[in-house]
This record gives structure tokens, sequence and C-alpha cells, in this order.
């Protein structure tokens, strides 16, 4: 009986292989690890093959597992881009040597310095903004002034905040880091620990849930969640505050995207990479998850731009993924979890 | 065979050979104390909870007769079509503060009620886990007790032991080997799971090996970490091996007939009430939380990928259940004909790959298959004189090995639990017939290890399907199943959105488990 | 003082099936009664009933005098004071012979407890395995552990379920009569059941003779065999044949071979007196045919069986009937030969003629 099974069993995967194997014979295409998920980047991938003819394969996981991937596969790699939804990974990503520097006047003319490698290894193509969100019947704007300021005895008992695992916390405290060193840093955080209302929240949505029920009053989050949050619910007494809009500016994030080094369609990647770039991508890309586009000369949609305009920190998110090891210590250091 | 399987694991292990003292300094000196505390509280609650709840449930459905009896003897292993972290949110969606719950009180109160329990608490964490894990003791103990017979326990009461004194002091040690089977099953996903514990942000080990890992770039720490946790995990399982040593656990042969307890007015109906209650929190609340949620994105979600997402969820799960299955009866046969104490310690480290965290284990298994194709691929490359690219990793070869190596423990536990019940003058007696090796297990032995084979693999089947970060890493292009599919939407948040591949996956498990209910009722 | 137990006409079924009917018995303190039956008469679920383990769908059971069976309650097993030996002893296989046997004592403080145990493993003579495992043991030290186990809470009453049943014939011979002497040391009344009547007679006082769930007799062995109640325990207890005959008087039934003299029990029906010239059929032990080479009457043999001491020998009697006949060994004749007979009945039995 097993043996019996056995056999069926390889038969099946035998058939497996020989189908895939007849797939894989390519026309031209482009196989696009992702740590985006796939309803944010399908959408752009079509659009894509539909101009170009470039067919492209893609396969969604998390950032660390896919650079394990990329770096376990090595130079026999099917994969020819990375795009993830941070950049600490993109940073890690390049020093584990998994990515190519792409010399492109379309890419160099598209996303800002800051939103890009120095070295050219990668490139934003979405800015996540991390700005503060209060309840607008317990806080008047003009109490709200930085990130920082929220570590103010004040604030005790009335800040949310999601749990420091969560990258967006990591890289906003990797940018203090740098700003402000740190000690300061540390001792910014530590205030921010002895003013929450209740345990740091698993996600965004739940913490901007929070303040909505008045269990506390303010909280640090990505714009699209409350973008999100407020489509379904538009009563909620919530409202977005620009914060450090006379210092530095709104830390930002990326999601962006790198072309491996041993991609083997490097050509048609830098392509994809380009076309992802162009105001004629930028739109859908940053519209269907309420994100800012990178691309300056292009407009975010009419409901995300409703929030108002901003100052961005123009800080390299380089430092972002320098300093990203630093801050997960210095908040393990300051107790916030 | 065993060595196979355990080739992922020493990957992980061999990252000792690169030293990652930093994180080490940083963890110890900062978060690690608490989170070692925060672990063993955990699994000391999951394994008081699941055992008592599991096997309380085991002895009222298989010893006892109480009203929906029949009903529940199988109702009660629907949770384990649930992905844990999916109970975990939506019981925190319900209870937390923001929750209906807690928001109807408040409106109702026109205060906040102080004394409402914190669900993001210990004591959260360990209740929704219970409710999840469960049904692995309970499957494994009503197995237990099925196949116990009656007599010792009619020996018991002519001893003027109660019947409660009887399940308390004889079926309870008998079944040993079962419920430290269910537990063990429990332990380790308690021990591995990420998901659960980061909707309730409570810190364990395994959080501790994701930090490493994500936030602190090191691979190596992580891996380390996780070695230290199978360890830990090992270590007990042979203290409690060592300490069952001599015993043994088959019968001389069952009762002819089995005459249920029948349980009077008031216990039969506190019976019923304790397992519509877990059932109703365990399974009905979530999944009708799911339906709603999904009835509200049916419309714009749902197309006919889903089909697609439910074979392949489907395709792999059989696949990795019949491989499992083999591989576990393979094991245990080794063990059984070998009883040495190194082939004991060897079956006992290839069935850890369960208590890994999924994502970590992943790893492991994908290096050497990189490896092994990267081999290939250069005598390829030399021989055809052409870049062919990857080849077992274009396969789901990658991704069964990586199933095998994960949930061998689920196979083995309760086939090696059923291979107990059968004594060794039944060896005996076959090779007086002329019957040995494929003959003896074909003709003798897979019959008396039907029922485990069936427990195994619906346990299998149903984890397989669940199962998130291997099928995520190792899956072929295009191979997206339902739980990649949850994965997809919880990763941006889109709980909502989740809850319909969610549905669809809890229906695809329901799937083994009737089918496995109709074997152990003919039982 | 009330009999120890007391059986009052109780009825037993599973489902439509009746296991047990309208059957009773008593049993005195100290004294070893016995269901002896084919498979299936229901001997065991009798026992079950008087553990607990069975209810009684009509009827009565006391113990001591108290009900603890009627077909409206029934006495949880534990709170009845009997012990019980299983067929498979149903030893409890996570535990150590000591514990095994200290199991029912669980009530008992810690010191009182271990020299019970230590008391009854010496009984048993099983004191070196006092730390093995039940798998451990050969099957007599297991039965041994079972009877110890039963028997150390001094349960009221012991019943034992085919507890020989598992072993060999030697090892049951001399067992049966070990457990025998160690019930009686203790002073135990116990029950036994089993299939095998020379267990019975080797253990019991009083033993019922079971057939189709009714006890068709319950005497002590003596009066089993010398005075059957009925056709059925004629036959199921040891040998003999059935030889055609009339009744002449009280005292004499005549046969083909001769008049018989002695009481003539259990012939007439109650309405045929005064009770002559009935045709009855006489029940011929294989003692009741002696060697007699002086006897004029010749008996032809058929078949012999060598038993050492004896030789059961088949005969054809002069009338064409076929008897037993048990002769001392010395006594050797060949198949085909002729014996001289002489029949010795000392206690005639005789049914009423049964239609051929």
């Amino acid at each position: 009986m097993t043996t019996f099974r056995l056999t069926r069993v390889l038969i099946a995967i035998l058939c497996c292989t020989s189908l895939l194997a007849a797939t894989s014979a390519r026309a031209e295409q482009v196989v696009v690890y992702s740590a985006r998920i796939e309803q944010l980047i399908k959408p752009m991938f079509d659009a894509f093959t539909r101009e170009t003819g470039i067919e492209v394969k893609f396969v969604t996981d998390k950032e660390g597992a896919l650079l394990a991937r990329l770096k376990a596969e090595g130079r026999n790699t099917p994969a020819d881009m990375l795009i993830t939804s941070d950049a600490g990974n993109l940073w890690e990503a390049a020093r584990e040597g998994l990515l190519r520097p792409v010399e492109s006047e379309v890419l160099e003319s598209n996303i800002p310095a800051h939103l890009r490698d120095p070295g050219k290894q990668w490139f934003g193509l979405s800015v996540r903004a991390r700005t503060l969100v209060y309840n607008t019947q317990k806080v008047k704007p003009d109490e709200l002034s930085t990130y920082e300021a929220l570590a103010d005895p004040r604030w005790k008992g009335r800040l949310c905040l999601r749990t420091s695992k969560k990258v967006y916390n990591q890289s906003l405290v990797a940018v203090m880091i740098d700003e402000l060193g740190e000690a300061k840093t540390e001792q910014i955080v530590k205030g921010w620990v002895a003013n929450l209302a209740t345990d740091p929240l698993s996600d965004d949505t739940r913490a901007l849930e929070f303040v909505a029920a008045g269990k506390c009053d303010v909280t640090v989050v990505n714009t699209y969640y409350y973008g999100r949050l407020m489509e379904k619910t538009p009563s909620l007494p919530l409202a977005i505050f620009w914060p450090n809009q006379a210092g530095s500016g709104v830390h930002v994030n990326i999601s962006g995207a790198g072309i491996t080094r041993h991609a083997h369609a490097a050509p048609a990647a830098i392509r994809l990479l380009e076309f992802l770039s162009s105001e004629q991508a930028q739109n859908l890309f940053a519209d269907v998850n309420m994100e800012y586009p990178a691309n300056p000369r292009v407009a975010s949609a009419p409901a995300v731009a409703a929030w108002g305009g901003f100052k961005q920190n123009p800080i390299n998110l380089v430092r972002a993924g320098e300093l990203q090891t630093e801050a997960v210590k210095l908040m393990d250091r300051a107790g916030y979890r | 065979m065993a060595l196979l399987v355990l080739i992922p694991v020493g990957t992980v292990a061999s990252s000792f050979l690169v030293p990652a003292d930093d994180v080490w300094r940083h963890l110890a000196e900062t978060t690690l104390p608490g989170l070692l505390a925060n672990t063993f509280w955990l699994a000391l609650g999951v394994a008081g909870g699941t055992v008592s709840l599991g096997v309380g449930l085991a002895w009222l459905t298989a010893v006892c007769e109480f009203p929906g009896r029949r009903f529940f003897s199988w109702a009660l292993l629907l949770p384990l079509a649930i992905p844990a972290y999916v109970t975990a949110f939506v019981a925190l969606g319900l209870l937390d503060y923001t929750g209906p719950v807690q928001t109807a009180l408040r409106a109702w109160l026109g205060t906040d009620p102080g004394w409402f329990p914190d669900v993001r608490s210990r004591g959260g964490v360990i209740t929704v886990m219970v409710l999840a894990f469960y049904p692995y003791v309970y499957l494994l103990a009503r197995n237990a007790f099925l196949t116990q017979g009656r007599r010792s326990l009619e020996a018991a009461q002519s001893l003027g032991l109660t019947p409660r004194q009887g399940f308390l002091r004889v079926a309870l040690p008998m079944a040993r080997p079962w419920i430290a089977g269910g537990t063990m099953l429990a332990l380790m996903e308690t021990l591995s799971d990420f998901g659960t514990v980061a909707v309730f942000n409570y810190d364990t080990f395994t959080t501790a090996i994701y930090k490493a890992w994500f936030g602190m770039f090191s691979l190596t720490a992580a891996s380390q970490l996780a070695t230290l946790l199978v360890v830990i995990v090992l270590a007990t399982m042979l203290v409690e091996q060592r300490f069952r040593s001599r015993m043994r656990y088959a019968e001389a042969r069952q009762g002819q007939h089995m005459r249920r307890i029948a349980l009077s007015g008031g216990h039969a109906w506190l019976a019923a009430a304790l397992a519509s209650a877990t059932l109703f929190l365990s399974f009905l609340l979530p999944v009708t939380q799911l339906a709603i949620w999904a009835g509200g994105v049916f419309s714009q979600d749902f197309d006919r990928r889903y089909l697609e997402f439910f074979g392949h969820s489907l395709l792999l799960s059989l696949l990795a259940t019949l491989l499992v299955c083999g591989f576990a009866l393979l094991v245990t046969y080794a063990a059984r004909r070998h009883g040495d104490a190194l082939t004991r310690v060897a079956v006992r480290v290839a069935t850890i790959g369960y208590a890994l965290p999924g994502a970590v284990l992943a790893v492991g298994v994908f290096i050497p298959v990189a490896w092994l194709d990267n081999r290939l691929a250069d005598l390829a490359a030399a021989f055809l004189d052409s870049g062919s690219g990857l080849l077992l990793q274009g396969t789901l070869l990658a991704v069964l090995a990586a199933y095998t190596t994960r949930f061998l423990a689920v196979g083995h536990s309760p086939i090696d639990s059923a291979m107990q019940r059968i004594t060794g003058s039944i060896d005996e007696a076959a090779r007086g017939l002329g019957l040995s090796g494929w003959a003896m297990l074909r003709r003798v032995h897979l019959p008396m290890l039907r029922g485990g084979i069936f427990t195994a693999a619906a346990l299998v089947f149903v984890d397989v399907m669940k199962e998130m970060p291997i099928t995520l890493m190792t899956r072929p292009f295009g191979w997206d199943t339902l739980a990649v599919r949850i994965f997809e939407m919880t990763s941006e948040g889109a709980w909502e959105q989740a809850a319909l591949p969610a549905v669809a996956l809890v229906l695809a498990g329901l799937l083994p488990i009737m089918l496995l209910v109709r074997q152990t009722e003919r039982h | 003082m009330p009999p120890l137990l007391e059986i009052r006409g109780i009825h037993h079924r599973y489902g439509e099936q009746k296991a047990v009917r309208q059957l009773s018995l008593t049993l005195d303190m100290g004294q070893i009664g016995c269901l002896l039956g084919p498979s299936g008469c229901g001997k065991t679920t009798v026992l079950r009933c008087i553990a607990g383990f069975e209810p009684v769908s009509d009827g009565t059971i006391l113990l001591n005098g108290t009900e603890v069976s009627t077909k409206d309650f029934c006495v949880p097993p534990e709170r009845r004071h009997v012990g019980m030996v299983f067929q498979d002893y149903a030893l409890f296989p996570h535990l150590t012979v000591a514990a095994n046997i200290g199991f029912g004592l669980h009530r008992m403080e810690k010191s009182a407890r271990a020299a019970r145990v230590a008391e009854l493993l010496q009984t048993v003579g099983l004191t070196d395995t006092a730390t093995r495992y039940p798998h451990e043991l050969s099957g007599g030290q297991q039965q041994r552990v079972a009877l110890a186990r039963a028997l150390a809470p001094r349960p009221d009453l012991l019943l034992l379920d085919e507890p020989f049943s598992n072993l060999d014939v030697t090892l049951r011979e001399r067992l049966s009569l070990e457990v025998r002497d160690i019930l009686r040391q203790q002073n135990a009344t116990a029950m036994l059941v089993t299939h095998d009547q020379d267990e019975a007679f080797a253990m019991a006082d009083r033993i019922g003779v079971m057939q189709a769930g009714e006890i068709r007799q319950w005497d002590t062995a003596y009066n089993l065999y010398h005075r059957p109640a009925n056709r059925f325990v004629a036959e199921f207890i040891g040998q003999g044949v059935f030889l055609a005959g009339r009744i002449l008087d009280a005292d004499h039934v005549e046969i083909d071979l001769g008049t018989l003299k002695g009481r003539v029990q259990h012939a007439c029906a109650p309405d045929c007196t005064p009770c002559t010239d009935h045709p009855v059929d006489v029940l011929i032990r294989p003692d009741d045919i002696v060697h007699d080479d002086a006897s004029p009457l010749q008996a032809e043999v058929l078949h012999k069986a060598f038993r050492g001491a004896d030789i059961l020998y088949t005969l054809r009697l002069p009338g064409g009937a076929v008897a037993l006949s048990l002769i001392p060994s010395h006594h050797d004749h060949a198949i085909g030969g002729t014996i001289g007979i002489r029949l010795e009945v000392d206690h005639v039995v005789a049914f009423n003629r049964t239609a051929p």
C-alpha cells in the first residue's frame, strides 16, 4: 500500500515538473520577487506588458525570505528585480551584494535623490508618510508639533503606538538617531513609552481605532491606513497632523525596487523599473494603496491630496537602513515593545 | 531516510559556525529574560489548557453519553481548520477596547468599565491558543480512549474507585503517549507561532527570532536562536520519554462491548454545555465573523482565480499528506524494528522541524535545495552549453520536501501512538505465520494502524493547508494557494479581505475532518 | 444472619436477547461458589451483574442482606466492596506489580498499604517481582498479581471470571488448588465462573450448572455428579450414558442388565402415582460398571483410552446398548475382546423417557 502510494506521489510530481518545464520556455520576460503584495503591483505589470509585450512573472513573500532566497540561489537566481515595501531591506539587499547599480537618466530624473540609493542600486517608487493622527474631540491641532514632543509628560496616558517590530517605526527612530544622536533619541523613545495609554498595538489600523474610541488621543501611523479607515467610516473623529514642519519634515519611507545582481533579463527589468517611475505608472502605483507618488511631477490622488501638502524629511533613506539595527536595539533598551 | 529530514534542521543549526555575538549580547542585556519568562508561561498555559480541555472533551465524547455527543465528537475537531492567527485576530477584534463588546458596554454604562479584562494579555494569548490547539490533544486522546477498552476501568471500579477516580488513575495514565503526543504538537505549534503572538503583540522567543532577522538583518542570529528553541523542545521530549521508558500501553484485548457511561441529568447538560461553549468560541464565533467580513467583500474580490487557489491548496495538501504519512510510517517502523536509543533519538530529531518557526525552517529547506539546484545548473551548463536555470525550485519537489520536514511530527505522533497498541506478540504471531517485512506491514500493521494513519492524514492535511511561510518561499511561480492569498491580504492589514480566502480555507479543511470522523466513528 | 450473597430471580437482557432468566442462588460467608456452563450460557453476565457492571432487568441481588441491584437501581461497582479477577487479568500496564496490588488501597495510609502489599506479594509468592511491570511477567505470575490485587482491599466477595482459562493445563491445575488455598487462608467468599468442571470441582463448595441463561442446579459437586437434578446436568457433569429402563417401585428400577436397587430419584411426573411400570432412562456412570471376570455379563470392548491408573473402556453391553466403564489399568483387554462386568450402582438416577 505504501509503495503504491509513494509511486503515485512520484508520478504526480513528475507530471507537475514536466508541465512546469514546458511553460518555462520563455518569451521575453522579467521575473520579479516582490514583498509588495499582488494587488499593489499586478495592475502596473499588466500595463507594462500591454505597452511593451514583455511578460512579468512574479512571486510574493516577506522581505527577509526573499533576501534569503536571492542569496541562496546566487547567480542562478531566476529573479531580475526585487521589490520591497521599505527602504531598509533594499539597503540590506544592496549591502549583501544582491543588487546591481543601474545607470538610468530616466530614473534619476523621475525619483528625487533622497528616495534612491546614492550607489544607484535601488529606487523608491512610492512614498509612505508616517504622520500623527489625533482625536478631533480631545486634541486641538495647535497642541501638536513634532514626533519628539509626544515624549512630553503632558501626553501621559494619551499616546498609542504601533509595535516597535514594524519597520516603519524602526526607520522613524533610525532617522531620529541620525538627527538627534542616540542619547537624545533614547530619551524621547523612553518618553513615548512612559506616555502610552495601552500596550503597543499590532497594527496601524488598530492604533487609529483606539484613538477614535477615545482610549488615547494621538498616534503615529502611515497615512494610507488613515485613508483606508476613513473611507470605510468617514464619521470617525480623526484627523491628520503633519509633524516637524518647522524642522526636518515628515518621516517618509518608500516602497521601492532594485535590479538583482545576477539578473538574466537586466535590460527588460530596467525598462520595467523606468516604466514604474514614469508619470504613466506612478499614479497607479501610489493610488492603489493611497500612497504618495515618488515622482514629484505626479500629483497624488484627490482623496490623498485632500489631506494637505507637507514637507518631507529630505534625509536619504540609506541612513534609515544603516541605522535600523541601532534603532531596534535602542527601542529594546527603552522598553518599547 | 531520517537524514533527509535532518538536512534543513542541520542547515539552521549550522548557523552556529558564524558568530553573532552582538545580537546575543544585546538580547541578553535587554529583552531576553522577559521573552523567556513570557515563552515559559505561554507554553505552560497552553499545555495545561489544551490538556484539560482536549482530554476532558475526548473523555466525554469517547466514553460518556450526553445529549449531542455524536455531533460534538466530530464538530469539536472543526477548529483545526482555522489558522490560530485568524482566531486571534477575530477574538481581538471582538473583545478589545475598540471591539463591539466593549464599545457596547461603554455605551450602555455610559463610562469606561475598568473591570473588563485586558484581552491583549498573557491570559488572552493563552486562551486563544488553547482554543486553537486543543483539537490536537482532543483527537489523539480520543483515539486513545476509544482503543483503550473498558476492562481496565472496570478493574479500577471493582477495586473501589469511582469512574472519576478511575479516569484519573487508570484511563489517563494509560493514554499518556497519546496525550503527550498531542500536547507536544500543541506546544511545538505554540513555540513556533509568530502570527498569533504578533496579533497580541505578546513577545516570545520566536518574536526575538524574527526581530533578529527582519529588524537587525541577522539571519545567523535568528537561526541560532531557533536552534536553541529546538534543543529545549528536544530535551523536553526526551525527558518525557525517559519517564515512561519501561511502561507499556498495549491492552491485552478490548472488552467485548462498550457500555458508555450515561451521565445523569445535571452532569449530562454540563457536558453538553462545555462542548457547546468550546465549539462556539473556537469555531462558530470566528467563522461567523469571517463569513460576515467575507460577505462584505465577496462581490468585488471573488473571481475564478479562487478556484485555482482552492485547487492548489487541495493538491499540495494531498501530496504532502501522502508523503508525510509515508515518511512517518517509515520512521515509526524503523524505531519499532530497531528499538535502540540511537534510533529513538534520531526519530525525535527528525520530527523536530515542527518546533522551528515556519519562516526559519523555510530558509533551512531553501538553502540546501538551492545549493543542489546550483550544482545541477552547473552540470547542465557544462553539458548542454545553455543556461537552463534552476530545476528543482520550479517544481513542487522543494515545497513538498519542506512540508515533509515541517509536518513529520504531526504525522508521526498519531501513528507512533497507534503502534504502541500493537503488542509484540502480534509481531511474533505474524512472523510465526511466515509474514515479515513488507508483508507484515501491509497485512498486519497497516490495518491495525488505520485509525492512527487517518488521524495523521487529517492533521497533516489541514496543517499544510494553513501553512504560510514555507508555501510562500518554496512554491513555484503561479502556485498561489489560499494561505498565500491570506498573506497577501493581511500583510497590508486588510483583514476583512483576508476573510474570503480564510473562509475558503476553512471549507477546504472540513473535507478531511469529515472523512476522519467517518473513519473513527466506525472504530 | 443473612447469606453473604443472595440472588432472587434476576433477569438480564442485551437489547432483545435475554442473557439471564429467573436466576436465583445464595452463597454463605466463606463459601466458594461457581457458575459452570458452556460458553454463551450467560454465566459471565451473572458475574458482571453481581459486580454491578450490568444492571438487572428484573429480580434482586442482595449483598449481606442489602439490596444492591434491582430493576430500578444499581449500586455502582465501586461501592459494593466486591473484588474481581478478570479473564484477561486487566492488569494496569503502566503500573508496577506492587502498584497494581496496592491500587485498591488508595484510602489506606502509606505504611499500612505497603505492609498489605508485601503481605499479599508473599501470599502469592511474587515478592521478587514487586518492581516489575506486568508485561515482564509470565501468564501464571500475571494471574497471581490479578488475584492479589483483587484480594488486597479485603472485598466481601471476590468474583473470578474464567481465571485460569489463559493458562496451560498443568499450571491451571496447580494454580486452581493454590488459589483455593489462598482464598481459604484469607477466609474469602468467592464466586467463580468457568466452563471447566475439573476447575469447578477443585475450587468450589457450591456449583451452579447454567444453560441458556438459567441455573439448572445449584448444589455441591457430589450432588451434581451423583444426584443431577435433570438430564442436562447429568449429561454436562461427568461422563455416562443413559440406558432404557422401567421403574418397578420406589426402590427398584429394571434395565436390560438386571434390576437396580436404591432410591429412585427424579423419575415420575407428579401426577404419576403410584409410580410403577414407568418407562425411564437410567444414568450409568463409568464407575457404575465394575470389572468382574466371574460375572456372567460379558461386554465387547469397542474402544479404550488409557488413563494411567485406569482405562476408560467403551463397551457394547449384551442388550446392544453402549456404555462407559472405568476399570483399573492392570485389567488390559484388547479392542474386540470381551470383559466380564457387574453393575454397582449406589445412586440410581433415572429420568422420564424422552421421546426418541
